[in-house]
């Protein structure tokens, strides 16, 4: 429960919030951005906004000058700086009337800001557990470096059950600074009656390495929306997920790679892997701007299909206006070659055994892009914990 | 104890591969199967994997008494038979390291868990053997991997699996002298009173570092000829000629 009351620009900005998602239109089928979307998803009735989730810290030792604090504490403490950065950029993926529902009921969540020249080394725990039944939850964290700074932040998602159901709205604003590293890893492990919408907005300075990573493996509908800005020249942004729906799921994924300064590059990797009836969208588009000359920019949707029964749609898009660019992008949907198969299995490796180590295998090449040993196991756990459900 | 095949007859599709092949390997010995293009040989050894594509129409195939033909491909596999793949496929993701020790977990009884340290002791030493350079441990299995890399693979997975039949699909296809040398080491190695070899081959050449005690020309879907490894000599001046004469000796 909050004690205190929020800061003044911080209660105006939510009564705009309220009249902006009371006035903007609910996303329709004729809007590009939620083309192949299930808007059906998009009712919420009987739902309350709520306080409907618990929120667990670990916090490894930090070194002096981090400041990381629950976010409704940085309101009270650190609203300058709250201020500064919290949701600057307006969502362009879809979602505006959701972000703000989201910034009009943001309670809780983290924020880190770690200065100039720090490095942290272990990973930053942030975890949402949904509770109570038809709550919507609006959990946000914002995380800033400063110049040459390091940090990387996991957040989690889950279900106190497996039944009741419950909306969650998250918001991740990512700020990396001058020179410095930011890595941030979520994962999504929600009932199989929930429902999640997660949007990620980073912002990649001058020689900044950014990197963002979505695992999706629980929900019953997951939205994604990924939006990098690089900033400032020779700034790097690495998008990547995977993701594994199976039964009914559905994993909808938006991603904008924006190149707004040279020498900048970006690389997306999504990888999905799907079981059953599953269904996902992927929608990626690659944007340079006049004057981003010396964009790298690479984008690939992978799916695996597991099953024929499952549905992956991908629709790739570039829209480059600078020269000397290179970019590509592609999506790709396969199924497990029968040759493969029966390489593993001449080994003796059982048939469901050798789908597995091969859908493991597929999911652990978008892990490893992670580079941080102790979140690529915590998303590989997550993997293997999906895995024990099929 | 032996690998027995007898009068197995084959098809892919429609079309008779396998006309009859008889064909015994004792353990201890090491066979070698010569021919031309197209006379069955690769078939043989995938039939006797497992692989579904052919139809075996009659015939049996036992492996110490065991039918193999009833038994699925990675049944067969733990059961003691070994397919050095001519062309292996690629397995994207999955480290070779990983690879090879799911393959020997499958060969573990329920809920026991393979020895991680003295695993990769062995898989080391092995390497070592193959002068394989420790990252292939962590590549994507034969991902990338040259030709001669991947056949070195094979041998590297048939040394940690100790089958007690293996079957050697033209494993010197692809290979320069040194790196046949290196594969020929490892095969070598691997002979015992307690294994059989059948090694597939198109050339002669392997067969002067892969000495064999019998060896057998194939010729559409039989054995036509059969003996010591003279034979290979002969074929490597003559050619497979006379099998176009007719003049096909007593198998």
């Amino acid at each position: 429960m909050m004690t205190t009351t929020v800061p003044a620009w911080f209660a105006d900005l939510q009564d705009e919030a309220r009249a902006e998602y009371d006035t903007h239109p609910m996303p329709s089928r004729r809007d590009e951005t939620w083309r192949f979307g299930n808007l059906k998803q998009l009712d919420f009735g009987g739902y309350t906004p709520d306080e409907g989730s618990e929120i667990r810290f670990s916090i490894p030792e930090l070194p002096d000058g981090v400041i990381c604090v629950p976010f409704e504490e940085a309101l009270e403490k650190h609203s300058d700086l709250v201020q500064k950065y919290f949701m600057r950029n307006e969502p362009r993926l879809g979602s505006q009337k959701f972000a703000a529902l989201h910034k009009a009921n943001v309670k809780n969540g983290l924020f880190v800001y770690v200065p100039d020249n720090v490095q942290v080394e272990k990973p930053i725990e942030v975890s949402h557990v949904l509770k109570g039944s038809n709550k919507m939850t609006f959990p946000h964290t914002l995380v800033v470096t400063g110049k040459n700074a390091q940090v990387s932040v996991l957040d989690r998602f889950s279900s106190a059950n497996d039944d009741d159901a419950n909306i969650c709205i998250a918001v991740n604003d990512l700020i990396a600074g001058e020179g410095s590293r930011l890595t941030y890893c979520a994962i999504q492990e929600l009932n199989l009656v929930s429902r999640m919408i997660q949007i990620n907005e980073t912002s990649v300075g001058k020689d900044a390495t950014a990197k963002a990573f979505t695992m999706n493996s629980g929900a019953q509908w997951a939205r994604n929306e990924a939006l990098s800005i690089l900033e400032g020249e020779g700034a790097h942004s690495d998008m990547l997920s995977c993701s594994i729906p199976s039964g009914t799921q559905q994993f909808d994924q938006r991603t904008f790679q924006h190149h707004a300064a040279p020498h900048t590059n970006s690389d997306l990797l999504y990888k999905n892997s799907l079981y059953g009836n599953a269904k996902t969208v992927f929608s990626g588009l690659i944007l340079v701007d006049e004057g981003a000359h010396y964009t790298d920019a690479y984008q690939t949707c992978r799916n695996l299909m597991m099953d024929d029964t499952a549905e992956a749609n991908s629709m790739p898009g570039l829209e480059i206006n600078a020269d000397q660019v290179k970019c590509s992008h592609g999506s790709t949907s396969a199924t497990i070659s029968d040759e493969e198969i029966f390489y593993l299995r001449a080994r003796g490796i059982p048939p469901h055994k050798a789908r597995r180590l091969i859908a493991r295998g597929f999911s652990a090449e978008a892990v490893e892009k992670l580079g941080n040993e102790a979140l690529e196991d915590a998303v590989l756990e997550a993997v293997e914990r999906k895995f024990s459900t099929l | 104890m032996s690998l027995v095949i007898k009068d197995l007859h084959a098809n892919i599709d429609e079309t008779q591969i396998l006309k009859g092949v008889n064909l015994e390997i004792p353990k201890g010995e090491v066979h070698a199967i010569m021919g031309p293009n197209g006379s069955g040989k690769s078939t043989l050894s995938k039939i006797i994997t497992g692989h579904d594509d052919y139809d075996v129409k009659s015939g049996t195939v036992t492996m110490d008494g065991v039918d193999l033909l009833e038994m699925d491909v990675d049944e067969r596999s733990r059961e003691g038979v070994f397919l050095a793949f001519q062309y292996p496929a690629e397995v994207p993701g999955v480290s070779n390291a990983n690879f090879i020790r799911a393959a020997l977990q499958a060969r573990l009884p329920d809920g026991e868990e393979l020895d991680a340290v003295a695993y990769y002791k062995n898989l080391y030493s092995k390497m070592d053997v193959l002068e394989m350079d420790r990252k292939f441990t962590s590549r994507a299995v034969n991902e990338g991997f040259s030709g001669g890399e991947k056949k070195r693979n094979e041998i590297l997975q048939m040394m940690m699996l100790e089958p007690k039949y293996c079957i050697l699909d033209e494993t010197d296809s692809g290979l320069d002298i040194d790196a046949l040398k290196i594969v020929a080491k490892g095969v070598n190695a691997m002979r015992s009173e307690e294994r059989g070899f059948l090694v597939i081959t198109h050339y002669q050449r392997l067969l002067d570092y892969i000495q064999p005690d019998h060896v057998h020309v194939m010729s559409d879907g039989q054995i036509v000829k059969s003996g010591g490894k003279d034979l290979a000599l002969e074929l490597e001046e003559s050619g497979y000629d006379f099998l176009k004469e007719g003049e096909l000796a007593n198998a």
